[in-house]
């Protein structure tokens, strides 16, 4: 056995056992990501092998909490592709419109950028106290972090940017207060959004929805498992919702395509039919 | 060529920066249609670009030019190119698949992300290219393709329109064939063809 085969042997064997510990699920994560995070938090671990390190990951919540931190938290912008979310805007908000009361499903939100982007447009387009934004992610450290909306001041410079490009109406500066070295989301903003932790791979059903936003998440995983999260959020979608992607993903060959329309096939920007085709 | 079975090499990773536009359309328009050695490539780009790049270099070239899209299948006879503001990967069953991992080398996507990747999925069947560019991006990447028994293939830096990229893959590692631009795509279809 190469020293190569004998890290995806170790990879298989500690992910084995951090489903068993822990009930977390990277058994169906694309390898090739989750090798480079893995042996990136085990150069910093002081560890020399992750089998040397599976014995007190099994044990030291601690510990484990450091490698789960490496292994999904990801980065995101406010109205990160600012195309994306002019689109949202003009395609998919008047459909919600129509609607007294409209449910988002952020599922994978990360910092909550683009949660908060999302309230930003509803807000702008008249549709204050008449939404909610169930905003999730795999990682209970990060959801509290989304949770309080700080950001570092000169991220402020380029959400500006990007938010003037996604067709913003306002000025970006009435929705956070500038301290010292930092910025913090208007209440507002944060009112209308519910942080919770749920975990893609192994929990379930999280309630009718008229949007879900799920982007360049399912790109880590291998197909069986973005197969089972594409029938959970089709089992949450009201018909007639919108399943928003990653710019570089999108529905075709899955099961559930036929169920789907593009309706802005560049922006992956997915609507639910009415009556589903055979 | 037609015979994959005669080739040792299963894929080529390129890695290009600055002045890389053009150092494709040479390398890559100069490849007979049925060269079927599939090409991954890694260019810098800026976070707005479209796939105009892939496009153009499509039209200009016999072979199948396109941007990598997540979970695709490594197809022979086709290039492809990683799309902005995502690090492009290749798995071991031979599909590709994308990240929104940090930058490496303040690059997304960058060189040495695919180049590891590869190395790990393909071992001495990958050929690695390291073309014009500044910075030092794409130096770590070609060294793990040396350690796993491929080919290292390094642009001449006095032929490089920006010369700290092939420079700096050349302190780490001693390349294969230190070529100018011109000579890459006749060495990589001798390379393939397995008469060398």
């Amino acid at each position: 056995m190469t020293g190569n085969e004998l890290i995806d042997l170790e990879i298989t064997l500690l992910m084995e056992g951090i489903y068993q510990v822990y009930g977390y699920d990277f058994r169906e994560y694309s390898e090739a990501s989750l090798r480079r995070r893995l042996l990136q938090w085990l150069s910093g671990s002081g560890f020399a092998s992750l089998s040397l390190a599976q014995s007190q990951l099994l044990r030291d919540h601690t510990l484990f909490d450091t490698l789960l931190r490496g292994i999904t938290v990801t980065v995101s912008d406010m109205f990160r592709d600012p195309a994306f979310f002019k689109a949202v805007r003009t395609q998919v908000v008047p459909y919600l419109k129509t609607y007294p009361f409209v449910k988002i499903w952020h599922a994978g939100c990360a910092s909550g950028d683009e949660a908060y982007s999302m309230a930003i447009i509803l807000l702008e387009e008249g549709m204050k106290g008449r939404f909610r934004i169930y905003a999730t992610d795999i990682n209970e450290e990060v959801i509290r972090k989304a949770q309080e909306g700080i950001y570092p001041l000169q991220d402020l410079q380029r959400f500006t940017r990007n938010y003037q490009s996604a067709g913003g109406k306002g000025s970006f500066s009435d929705y956070y207060t500038a301290r010292y070295d930092h910025a913090i989301l208007a209440q507002p903003l944060r009112d209308n959004i519910v942080f919770a932790a749920h975990n893609l791979a192994v929990d379930t059903n999280f309630g009718e929805m008229n949007l879900i936003l799920c982007r360049n998440v399912m790109i880590y995983f291998k197909l069986p498992l973005k197969e089972r999260v594409l029938e959970l959020f089709d089992n949450c979608l009201m018909p007639g919702g919108f399943l928003c992607l990653g710019t570089k993903e999108n529905l075709d060959h899955r099961k559930i395509s036929d169920r789907y329309e593009a309706i802005m096939p560049r922006m992956q920007i997915y609507q639910k039919r009415y009556e589903r085709s055979k | 060529m037609n015979d994959r079975s005669k080739t040792r090499f299963k894929a080529i990773a390129i890695g290009v920066s600055t002045g890389g536009v053009s150092a494709l359309k040479h390398v890559l328009g100069t490849l007979p249609a049925d060269f079927q050695t599939p090409l991954l490539i890694v260019t810098h780009m800026t976070p707005g670009s479209d796939d105009g790049l892939a496009v153009l270099l499509n039209t200009l070239c016999s072979v199948r030019v396109k941007e990598a899209d997540e979970c695709e299948q490594i197809t022979p006879g086709t290039v492809y190119l990683a799309p902005a503001n995502y690090h492009l990967l290749v798995e071991r069953g031979g599909y590709l698949s994308l990240s929104i991992d940090s930058p490496v080398s303040f690059a997304r996507p960058s060189i040495d992300v695919l180049f590891e990747s590869a190395a790990e999925a393909y071992g001495p069947a990958l050929i690695g290219v390291i073309m014009t560019g500044a910075g030092s991006d794409g130096g770590n990447g070609l060294l793990k393709i040396k350690e796993y028994g491929g080919i290292a293939i390094v642009q001449d830096p006095a032929d490089a329109e920006m010369s700290s990229m092939p420079e700096r893959a050349l302190q780490l590692l001693k390349a294969d064939y230190i070529v100018r631009l011109r000579e890459i795509s006749p060495l990589l279809m001798k390379l393939v063809r397995g008469n060398t």
